[in-house]
């Protein structure tokens, strides 16, 4: 499995990546995201839900657990940082929220990959030398993403999705 | 006319009841909290958070009412939290309620638990003067409401990304100073700096009126968390009492501009601080310095009403009953209830 590396050097930069991956993605997506504090999850969240169409502000579910927005898709945004076993991601209800009108990013989802049964997209965001660079590693883990692999290989040099500008 | 009533609370950590009279006279109330439990592991776990709620709600209860000198057949409503929280906490105060509202053959009064912390300000004060800016700031939401009247509020602005609650906790557990990660970052700040490192203000400037409409009463604090997680990475030898402060300065000094911003604007006859951040003894130092400079009232709440309890629910359902009615037996809990909002 490939890995797909962006480099960006600012949160507005991350934002248009995350928005060429909203481009790609379709109804049942499960996106794990996952980065040290301070990262850009959340920053990376509100740049592909805004492409998506989602009008009100995306803000971090860590204290909500999960929000709901309503866009072109509807975007589910966890956050399973204050969760500590995975018993307790049973609690989110995941089943029920990766449905086939929604797409699903989770915060901090290292921690509960190996309770996920059906494939996924990691997005690991590292910090770069500089105050706002960052690395953004997008790498598929199961068949969803396999007919999609050379689009995400796009994402690093502006790809197929940047072309008509950000998809509504 | 319904006075005595009986207020639960189970949207996160506490598990509390408490009896009120008219919104004023708090008769008992019992919070058992759960932060012990929760710890071990770095915040609510929700799993955790329910069987808890469940085991300790009945005794709750039976204490609110022992304490009062109150039984059944004194009160005159049941009011629970019915959101924002988590929807496995809420549905047990919310289904405990229901029951009682039943038993007793009394109302039941469905309470946002937004509202509940602005009312607890009140609690103290009852001679309140209309309108208001409050500053509701906890672990999951930091906004500024203007209340025009009972139950009727207008949301001046929000956080775009994280509460200041939660870059609090963040930042302590960043820091490796624990949960809850408030009382932890007030607590050793008393012995930094809070000037020794300037970290950024969002949307704070010299003249609020050069700031887009939607951006004057906004709040972000997610690029401070990131500033204060950059220069500990590259300046490790910091004094970590240093790093509190002056990161607790920049929360308050955002959080009192904004509000006092607000005021301004609307005329507001009064500033109201409410939330589990009001608990923070230099917001609070803050807030009343900056009400003097207004010449506005201050409603602050004592730190016990800061934290969730159900006095402040028993207080917020007695307006909510006295101005819309009870609430239907098939209301139902939601997660992510907003303020109630005119318009």
């Amino acid at each position: 499995m490939t890995t797909t590396v962006v480099h960006t050097g600012s949160a507005v930069a991350t934002q248009a990546v995350a928005a060429r991956l909203a481009a790609l993605v379709g109804a049942g997506d499960l996106i794990v995201l996952c980065g040290d504090l301070g990262a850009g999850k959340t920053t990376f969240t509100q740049g592909f839900g805004e492409a998506l169409g989602v009008t009100s502000p995306v803000t971090s579910p860590t204290f909500t657990l999960a929000n709901r927005y309503e866009g072109a898709l509807i975007v589910n945004h966890l956050d399973v940082y204050r969760l500590a076993h995975i018993a307790e991601v049973e609690d989110l209800g995941l089943p029920e929220l990766v449905d086939d009108r929604s797409v699903t990013l989770i915060e901090w989802g290292d921690a509960i990959v190996g309770a996920l049964s059906g494939g996924y997209l990691e997005v690991r965001i590292r910090l770069g030398d500089g105050t706002d660079d960052r690395t953004l590693e997008f790498r598929a883990v199961g068949t969803e993403w396999r007919d999609r692999e050379a689009a995400l290989s796009g994402l690093a040099d502006g790809g197929p999705g940047d072309a008509g500008g950000a998809p509504c | 006319m319904s006075d005595v009533i009986l207020g639960i609370e189970t949207s996160c950590d506490e598990t509390a009841a408490a009896v009120v009279e008219r919104a004023q006279l708090v008769r008992s109330s019992v919070v058992s909290s759960q932060v012990e439990r929760h710890a071990p592991f770095g915040g609510v776990v929700p799993e955790i958070a329910g069987r808890a709620h469940v085991e300790q709600l009945v005794p709750v209860i039976a204490e609110a009412l022992v304490s009062a000198g109150a039984e059944g057949a004194d009160l005159d409503a049941v009011a629970a939290t019915t959101g924002p929280g988590l929807a496995g906490s809420l549905l047990i105060g919310v289904s405990a309620a229901k029951a009682l509202s039943l038993v007793w053959d009394v109302p039941f009064v469905s309470v946002n638990h937004l509202e509940a912390h602005l009312y607890a300000s009140f609690l103290e004060e009852p001679d309140l003067e209309l309108p208001l800016v409050v500053l509701l700031v906890s672990g999951g939401h930091t906004m500024l409401v203007f209340m025009e009247d009972h139950c009727r509020y207008r949301l001046l602005g929000s956080t775009l990304d994280d509460a200041a609650g939660e870059a609090f906790d963040k930042v302590a557990r960043f820091l490796g100073l624990g949960y809850p990660g408030g009382p932890a970052i007030d607590e050793l700040s008393v012995e930094g700096d809070p000037s020794a490192f300037a970290y950024p203000r969002s949307m704070v400037q010299e003249n609020p009126a050069t700031l887009p409409d939607d951006r004057r009463f906004a709040f972000s604090f997610s690029g401070l968390k990131t500033a204060v997680v950059n220069h500990v990475r590259n300046e490790p030898d910091a004094p970590t009492a240093d790093v509190a402060a002056s990161f607790q300065e920049a929360v308050v000094d955002t959080l009192v501009t904004k509000a006092r911003w607000a005021v301004e604007a609307t005329g507001a006859k009064g500033l109201c601080l409410g939330g589990g951040v009001a608990a923070n003894s230099r917001l609070r130092e803050r807030f009343l310095d900056t009400c003097g400079d207004l010449g506005v009232r201050a409603f602050l709440p004592s730190r016990s009403m800061c934290t969730d309890n159900a006095a402040m629910v028993a207080a917020a359902g007695w307006w909510r009953l006295s101005m819309f009615g009870p609430s239907p037996l098939d209301t139902g809990v939601d997660p992510n209830q907003g303020l109630p909002l005119v318009d």
